[in-house]
């Protein structure tokens, strides 16, 4: 009786968390995701090249370059901190890039998107949606990168060799867990110190009143 | 708007009891201790000092300040007997800043936007997008890209997207900042012409009370303290507590600014002489602007600036006065003929404003640019004037010492921690004028620096002003403000926009 | 597609409902991926450079938009040219570099494919008005209005970064902080872009609040977004190609797979 009691007055003092999506909700995941675009759309100009330099040194290095397209989910998952954010962002961040830059790799981008925002999703809901510390941003990254190796596996390196797999799945893991996890989260800390994200919890947790 | 379809829009009323707001991260309530009733169809002119919570309370009646997340609420505000939050759509509302308000790519759609969030048919939704733009005089195809219009413009546009809506409750926050004084009557007279034929209630802020008097019929001064100041009927409020609203902060009209500059000593006004023995720290010899490459905005401008004295930039929205502006403080590049700094202002740096270093400008050109929140770097305002100082390596205590001086004298000292991106309009402008000050260069740039201020900080503004002019700073200052141009500027040059600009030449302050 | 202007012109091109043109580049690269041979491409590529002769666009506009697929493809050619799957005649080895007969062609097939993937929805894309594309997304696919239309008001304000990046130059030198070397001040300057671009949208989310977006009604459409005969006709038309390609590829017995 009384372990109920303080349980629920300890639950009553937290501020029950709003999972709808408020306008600037939208409109802010929108800009995040289109200005993710916008950079991918560089990207992908720079990946082949580069992938060009890697792919000599160990086959399936070039994934260390996939983080490029994945910090968009986990950023906006960690801005916006709702059910879906990371999915919405990372996919029109796809839709953006296709449709403003037009990729070599066409329509297929948006697939590889909606797999990798689902990636970053996924780990946001583990975490119930309440928790958005740094640890929980690498590993957004991580099950990002992870969604990146399985859907590029499947669709454009069918029947690899099993060590290209595990190079390939590792490099795009450490390269999402470093670029779309630490670097998201650094960004995400960043905007919330210049005082931008003052309507969304992230931009609140730790600042005094003035 | 035809006179039957918008008679059958009723008024809404409004009940405040002990309503109060506070954003969230601030100590302070924006609103406290309102009790207010407003019946339907009054027309309310809302007074109030800078910073009083006046954009707050509206943004509380279009139901748009957000839930629990955003602030706190007190005490009770309803609108028609019920949450604004629960009937938004019914109250229309002109935000403070017509920039932000551009929705859709298009003209027509813009307009469309709110009909369309409303569930209103389709054709019925083009009958009022026709009638909501012949309205507000914006005469425009309706496929006109919504990039491509001037300031003034894109407030027409803005009003009418609200107009559409036909709401109940009608609410314009500053509908005529930034517009020429043509432009200001315009928008007036449109708003006249919707209030004839509708029963909506009517609530517009304005710190210039005389654009407004004579459309409303009951005056609500707050308090910047919490509740209250005065309501009443505008010329009972006016003329029986004109003292008390004149040191709160109120324009009241017929009193002028009472502020009076004393004379100071000016140069003649002459252009092309220079005064011998006085190098002018600035001239524009054949100097064209431009903001792109191809497009001109003006030519043959003319110009001299001699240290301490003030020079007015004025004309019609859209003539060029920011381009102008930008061009003289070293920040666009001339597009035909020059800017040359004089020994004294160039102080061993090169003649073309243009070729300094940044760091360099801030001792010698100070510059305010028109939309203040382009300027803002840092995350607070003590942050954000220290900005200059530190930029110039000087040592902290004296960076703190005239941060403080600045702060006090623009009265932001109770704001210091906070982010200049949540201020005011008011406050943005005067932060934004701060910031200049702080490194005190020798000539001043100021796009517009008293629009949105109340009457007790625009004398400080005009006051600090003559005090740097009779230190030796020179200020050019671009304003649509014909009483600041009347308290400070020396000179006054006119764009026109069109036939070629002529410059005025104005003997001292006198009025 | 323009972030930037809206594209208008007086061709019947102009007024086919974008999500039909979506439709009809996704139903030809959705063919074209599944196998990579110089066939199956070049036909496409042929059949695609006969349409574009109507799809309203310059030369000069069409080299232009279209100038990253031509600098793509080559490269990602090279690549495969280089590191490719060794089969055949070996022409030059070098290290891990492996020029041979199965390179050379898979570098052809890869170059050409992406040329026939890539081109077609640069070239519709180019003739798309966003608002009309959110309008066919919310009421032909039917996609949940308030965030298409959050999605539209986001790209145009992502529209006026070039103007804002203007500007925050210009007062980023104004106050004193615009020395630094070109590289910091370059991402700085774009943190600064990203920090305007979040902070209008905080606003711009109020201003359409306050013109009752989001509230709960159901929502009319000022223009009416149609798929009628001639989007029909337009995906018909992807289809063809994309049938095309594939039945000349098998019956010429090039088509490889990219499963196998
Ligand atoms: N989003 C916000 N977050 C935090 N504080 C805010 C926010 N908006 C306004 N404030 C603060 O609330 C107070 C009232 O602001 P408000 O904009 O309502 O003033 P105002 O009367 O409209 O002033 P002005 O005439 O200068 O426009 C000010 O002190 C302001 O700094
Ligand atoms: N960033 C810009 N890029 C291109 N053209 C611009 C830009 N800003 C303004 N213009 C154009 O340059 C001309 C002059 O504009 P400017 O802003 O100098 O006018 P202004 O006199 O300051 O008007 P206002 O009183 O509305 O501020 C206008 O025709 C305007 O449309
Ligand atoms: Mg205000
Ligand atoms: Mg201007």
């Amino acid at each position: 009786m009384h372990a109920t009691t303080t349980l629920l007055t300890s639950a009553t003092n937290r501020k029950p968390r709003n999972f709808r999506w408020r306008v600037v909700d939208i409109v802010i995941a929108s800009v995040i995701g289109v200005a993710s675009g916008l950079i991918f759309v560089v990207w992908n100009q720079a990946y082949n090249p580069l992938s060009g330099l890697l792919t000599p040194l160990l086959p399936g290095l070039q994934a260390l370059l996939g983080g490029g397209w994945l910090f968009a989910g986990v950023l906006g998952g960690l801005i916006i901190r709702k059910p879906g954010a990371a999915l919405y962002t990372e996919l029109l961040a796809a839709v953006v890039s296709t449709l403003v830059g037009g990729t070599a790799w066409g329509a297929t981008i948006l697939v590889s998107g909606l797999v990798q925002g689902l990636g970053a999703e996924l780990v946001f809901a583990l975490f119930f949606y309440a928790n958005y510390r740094v640890v929980v941003a690498l590993l957004a990254g991580a099950g990002a990168g992870l969604a990146l190796a399985v859907n590029d596996l499947v669709l454009w390196y069918p029947g690899s060799a099993a060590p290209f797999i595990a190079i390939y799945t590792a490099s795009s893991i450490v390269s999402g867990v470093l670029v779309a996890g630490l670097l998201s989260w650094l960004a995400m800390r960043g905007l919330a110190r210049t005082g931008a994200l003052s309507r969304f919890a992230a931009g609140r947790s730790n600042r005094a009143r003035v | 708007m035809t006179p039957a379809a918008a008679a059958s829009v009723s008024g809404a009323s409004v009940v405040a009891r002990g309503w109060g707001w506070r954003h969230a991260g601030r100590r302070g309530w924006a609103v406290d201790g309102l009790d207010l009733r407003i019946e339907p169809g009054e027309r309310v002119l809302l007074l109030g000092a800078s910073g009083a919570g006046k954009s707050t309370l509206l943004h509380a009646l279009a139901g748009v300040l957000g839930g629990d997340e955003e602030g706190e609420q007190r005490g009770q505000l309803l609108v028609n007997g019920a949450e604004p939050t629960a009937a938004r759509g019914q109250a229309g509302l002109l935000l403070q800043d017509p920039d932000s308000q551009v929705i859709l790519a298009r003209v027509g759609d813009d307009v469309a936007f709110g009909c369309e969030n409303l569930g209103v048919p389709r054709e019925e939704i083009w009958r009022r997008v026709h009638d909501a733009l012949d309205m507000v005089g914006l005469d425009l195809p309706l496929s006109h890209p919504t990039s491509a219009l001037s300031g003034g413009q894109k407030q027409r546009l803005a009003l009418a997207g609200v107009l559409a809506m036909r709401p109940g409750l009608l609410l314009l926050d500053e509908p005529t900042a930034n517009l020429d004084p043509a432009g200001v009557l315009d928008v007036r007279d449109s708003v006249a012409r919707v209030l004839e034929h509708s029963e909506a209630t009517f609530i517009v802020i304005e710190h210039r009370v005389a654009i407004w008097q004579s459309l409303v019929n009951r005056v609500i001064v707050l308090d910047a303290a919490g509740g209250v100041l005065a309501d009443g009927h505008p010329d009972d409020v006016l003329s029986l507590q004109g003292d008390r609203l004149a040191a709160a902060g109120v324009w009241v009209p017929g009193r002028g600014s009472g502020l009076t500059v004393p004379r100071r000593e000016t140069r003649p006004a002459s252009l092309s002489t220079s005064v011998p023995g006085s190098e002018p720290l600035l001239r524009t010899p054949g100097l064209a602007i431009a903001r792109t490459r191809t497009d001109f905005v003006a030519r043959d401008i003319d110009l001299t600036v001699h240290a301490g004295t003030a020079l007015a930039l004025t004309g019609p929205n859209g003539a060029g006065k920011s381009t102008l502006a930008l061009t003289l403080a070293g920040l666009l590049k001339p597009a035909g003929g020059a800017v040359l700094a004089g020994p004294e202002l160039a102080d061993g740096a090169d003649a073309e404003p243009i070729r300094w270093k940044s760091r360099q400008l801030l001792t010698r050109i100070g510059t305010v640019f028109q939309d203040p929140e382009h300027q803002f770097v840092a995350a607070t305002v003590r942050a954000e004037l220290a900005v200059g100082p530190r930029a110039l390596n000087q040592p902290g205590p004296a960076i703190t010492a005239r941060v403080d001086q600045v702060l006090q004298r623009l009265r932001l000292d109770h704001l210091a921690e906070a982010n200049p991106f949540t201020l005011s309009g008011g406050e943005k402008r005067r932060l934004s004028v701060g910031t200049v000050l702080a490194t005190r260069p020798r000539l001043l740039v100021l796009d517009e620096p008293t629009f949105g201020q109340d009457l007790r900080t625009w004398r400080e503004i005009v006051a600090l002003l003559d005090e740097l002019l009779r230190e030796g700073t020179a200020v050019v200052a671009v304003s649509h403000d014909t009483d600041f141009v009347a308290a400070l500027g020396d000179r006054e040059y006119h764009l026109t926009g069109q036939a070629g600009p002529g410059v005025t030449s104005r003997a001292a302050v006198s009025r | 597609m323009s972030v930037l202007t809206p594209a208008r012109g007086p061709q019947a091109i102009f007024r086919i409902n974008p999500v039909a043109k979506l439709a009809a580049t996704l139903l030809l690269a959705g063919v074209l991926i599944l196998t990579i041979d110089w066939v199956s491409a070049s036909v496409a590529l042929a059949c695609e450079f006969v349409l574009f002769c109507w799809a309203g666009l310059s030369l000069k506009t069409f080299a232009l938009r279209t100038l990253p697929v031509w600098i793509a493809a080559p490269t990602a050619g090279l690549t495969t040219l280089l590191y490719g799957q060794a089969a055949g005649q070996v022409y030059w080895s070098f290290g891990l570099v492996n020029v041979t007969e199965g390179s050379l062609e898979l570098a052809i097939a890869t170059t050409l494919r992406i040329l026939a993937i890539g081109l077609p929805s640069v070239v519709l894309f180019v003739t798309v008005d966003p608002t009309d594309l959110a309008d066919g997304l919310a009421q032909v696919v039917r996609l949940p209005a308030r965030f298409v239309l959050g999605g539209l008001a986001g790209l145009r304000l992502v529209g006026l970064f070039l103007e804002d990046w203007r500007a925050l130059e210009l007062a980023r030198r104004a106050r004193g902080i615009a020395d630094r070397g070109a590289l910091r001040r370059l991402l700085s300057q774009a943190f600064a872009l990203l920090v305007l671009s979040i902070r209008r949208g905080s606003k711009l989310a109020t201003a359409m609040e306050a013109r009752g977006f989001g509230a709960p009604v159901r929502r009319t459409w000022a223009r009416p977004s149609t798929f009628r005969g001639r989007e029909f006709a337009l995906v018909g038309l992807g289809l063809a190609v994309a049938l095309l390609s594939v039945g000349v590829s098998v019956a010429t017995g090039s088509w490889n797979f990219v499963l196998t």
